[in-house]
């Protein structure tokens, strides 16, 4: 039972990851009908900023508490900023052109900055500073739960509220949700298209860098190419919840990160990743639309 | 253009990169010793270098902006290099000293550079095979290079337990190519463009995770070695003439394709694909069978991987899974997306250009990457046809009394 339970809370804390980065797939295309292949490599700049910035101050002599902080504020600044510049070069260009193109011109983004922090840094894998110390009241449920686990649900799960309710209640929030719906209507109605654009993609980065920085910390090694299979995996998981829709994209996750765990925990862990195409391949056959997702019939 | 405030964004754009830029350009972490290295050097370079490039975007931009206001003379100048190629006594002659300098190639130079010239005929075909796929069908397939290791594989197991050569293994490796394909091409057929790509992806890497994982079957990591050259009519060659021999396989099987490719281009299924890439409804009210015409693309283009994967697995008598990345993929659709998507000759040059001027630039080698990604970029932007575009058939009625045969026009 034990062991159950322990795939179970790690399926759920890798699920969790795989919604933060999720997010930002899910609420790209919902409003640009793009996907930002280039949003793991979003997610790997936040853990390699954090990286960074969590060195230097240690070297500095900072306490444990205000390196963690700092080093998650300036990870998820860089993202956003990573990711706003990206819209405006990759991207905006393209609005009018066929999709084909945008989503070859974010396989160049990706690319791109893949190597970049490549040739930047470094391609061996870095060792990741533990940024969260482990608690002693978590010491009774190490054996199930640990630390790192706790506070990465927790986080994940504030982090979601208040998406919910930016997306819900704010003025910035409905302009999102009418863009998504009707780009040009949303035009008419007086809404900054372009702004509400890229405000998708920042907050899609910055739910991506906190997702960054817990994993790395939770794994303790990162290099350049973690964004790609993260991204992939996360994108996996918003296919499956229903593209589009943010529930779906959490929902999904939570399979996914189950899917693999459980997949690895009793099968083998060698095929972790053919579990997850594999299931994104039947999902896709079954339920074209994923689980959450409306299936549009198409207009002539 | 008026110069200050252009002057002004240039410099607002360099800052801002800088500071984009600082932690990752400036600062690298040496874990082991502890030290943190700083490296200002390369934000005077950032800086320097996004002045100029942000200056050359926004030009390139309004000319492309301008381009879009005044689209008269368009067809004329992006049809430059078709009207070149239909320009018969021009045409004649480069063909035969083309021809010629291709068959006397590996006479004139060393073995390393014929080795270097199959690697990039290799990529001709899988470029062609691949533009099939997408260029033709718009069916953007990122897991073409499962198709290319099956047909590696092909060659080097067959060899390995039943002994098959070169020959005979090429036309298996097609078929199983082909076989792949309509594997892969049945779930998929109802799918949308961009969950197409990452289906393919996901096939792409299940196979190349397979091969890596499954020892028994595929020798795992380590790969198969010692895969014999093909022999010349039961002769064994030195390494030499293997290359210079396999050369013109390549050289003979790319001919062939270019052949084909062309002839289906021109064909009742090449116009389908076309129809399909343009608008799949208004296609299936033609009258296309939408689910047949994809198979027969995803069919097609993984035959001409399949062989490119068995002619790769002679070439370099070892194989192993590390050459059949998702990254492989994506140089090959860089290959049809720089050169232009539909066009053969684009294909070919995207394929020379970007395999050749790496082997020759070394200098540049760690940053192909990094520039093709650039390059990925730069061309949907600015030039989403590639260096040699499609050429559209136009028909016009020049006028109904001259004529009752509509023209052609390219």
């Amino acid at each position: 039972m034990n062991y159950f339970l322990e795939i179970f809370l790690g399926g759920l804390t890798r699920g969790s990851i795989y919604a933060l980065i999720a997010l930002g797939y899910t609420m790209v295309y919902g409003i640009i009908e793009l996907i930002n292949f280039a949003h793991g490599e979003i997610y790997m700049i936040g853990a390699f900023t954090a990286l960074i910035v969590a060195s230097v101050l240690t070297l500095l002599g900072f306490n444990t508490l205000s390196v963690f902080i700092l080093a998650l504020v300036l990870a998820v600044i860089y993202s956003c900023c990573y990711a706003f510049t990206m819209e405006k070069i990759a991207y905006k260009p393209l609005r009018q052109a066929p999709r084909l193109s945008a989503l070859i011109s974010a396989i160049g983004m990706s690319l791109f900055l893949q190597n970049y922090v490549l040739l930047a840094q470094t391609s061996d894998f870095l060792p990741f500073p533990r940024l969260i110390p482990d608690f002693d009241f978590m010491e009774p449920y190490a054996h199930i739960i640990t630390t790192q686990e706790a506070v990465i649900l927790i986080t994940t799960a504030i982090f979601m509220t208040i998406l919910t309710i930016f997306i819900k209640f704010t003025r910035m929030g409905k302009a999102m949700r009418a863009t998504s719906q009707d780009k040009v209507m949303a035009a008419l109605t007086g809404i900054d298209v372009n702004r509400v654009i890229s405000f998708t993609f920042i907050v899609g980065a910055a739910a991506a860098a906190v997702g960054g920085v817990l994993i790395a910390s939770h794994i303790g090694m990162i290099n350049f190419y973690i964004g790609f299979i993260a991204g992939i995996k996360a994108f996996v998981a918003a296919v499956l919840g229903g593209i589009g829709s943010i529930p779906g994209a959490v929902l999904g996750s939570f399979v996914l990160g189950w899917t693999e765990s459980f997949c690895t925990g009793y099968v083998s862990s060698d095929y972790e990743d053919v579990f997850a195409f594999l299931f994104l391949v039947l999902i896709l056959i079954f339920r074209p639309a994923g689980i959450l997702g409306r299936s549009e019939s198409n207009k002539v | 253009m008026n110069l200050f405030p252009e002057l002004r964004k240039s410099f607002i754009a360099s800052l801002w990169f800088m500071f984009l830029t600082f932690p990752i350009m400036v600062i690298r972490v040496n874990t082991i010793e502890n030290i943190v290295e700083w490296r200002w050097m390369n934000l005077v370079f950032v800086g320097i270098g996004s002045f100029f490039l942000s200056w050359l975007w926004r030009y390139l931009l309004s000319r492309k902006e301008m381009g879009v206001n005044k689209k008269t003379d368009d067809q004329d100048r992006t049809s430059l290099v078709s009207r070149l190629m239909k320009n018969k006594q021009l045409i004649i002659p480069a063909a035969a000293l083309l021809a010629i300098f291709t068959i006397i190639f590996p006479h004139i130079f060393s073995t390393y550079q014929t080795s270097i010239m199959i690697t990039a005929l290799i990529y001709v075909m899988l470029g062609l095979g691949l533009n099939i796929v997408v260029g033709l069908a718009g069916l953007l397939d990122l897991g073409y290079v499962a198709f290319y290791a099956v047909g590696a594989y092909a060659y080097g197991l067959l060899n390995y337990h039943f002994g098959l050569g070169f020959w005979t293994a090429l036309p298996v490796g097609a078929a199983l190519g082909a076989l792949f394909g309509i594997l892969l091409g049945f779930p998929v057929l109802r799918l949308r463009g961009d969950y197409l790509a990452i289906v393919t992806l996901g096939f792409g890497e299940i196979i190349r995770l397979i091969l890596e994982n499954w020892n028994e079957f595929s020798f795992g990591p380590s790969g198969i070695a010692n895969i014999p050259r093909p022999s010349f009519f039961g002769m064994d060659l030195s390494i030499q003439w293997a290359t210079v021999y396999i050369y013109y396989i390549v050289i003979g099987i790319c001919c062939i394709t270019i052949v084909i490719v062309g002839r289906l281009q021109d064909s009742r299924i090449g116009r389908a694909w076309i129809a399909l890439r343009e608008d799949e409804i208004a296609c299936q009210a033609m009258g296309i069978d939408k689910a047949r015409t994809k198979l027969n693309a995803f069919a097609l283009g993984a035959t001409w991987a399949g062989m490119a994967g068995v002619v790769f697995a002679a070439k370099t008598t070892f194989i192993n899974p590390a050459s059949f990345t998702i990254w492989e993929s994506i140089i090959i659709l860089c290959i049809v997306v720089l050169g232009g998507m539909g066009s053969v000759v684009g294909v070919v040059s995207g394929a020379l250009v970007l395999i050749l001027l790496p082997e020759y630039l070394r200098a540049f080698s760690e940053y192909r990457l990094l520039i093709f990604g650039a390059i990925l970029i730069f061309m949907m932007v600015f030039r989403p046809g590639g260096i040699v575009s499609d050429v559209r058939r136009v028909y016009r009625f020049e006028s109904s009394a001259m004529d009752d045969k509509p023209q052609e026009y390219s």
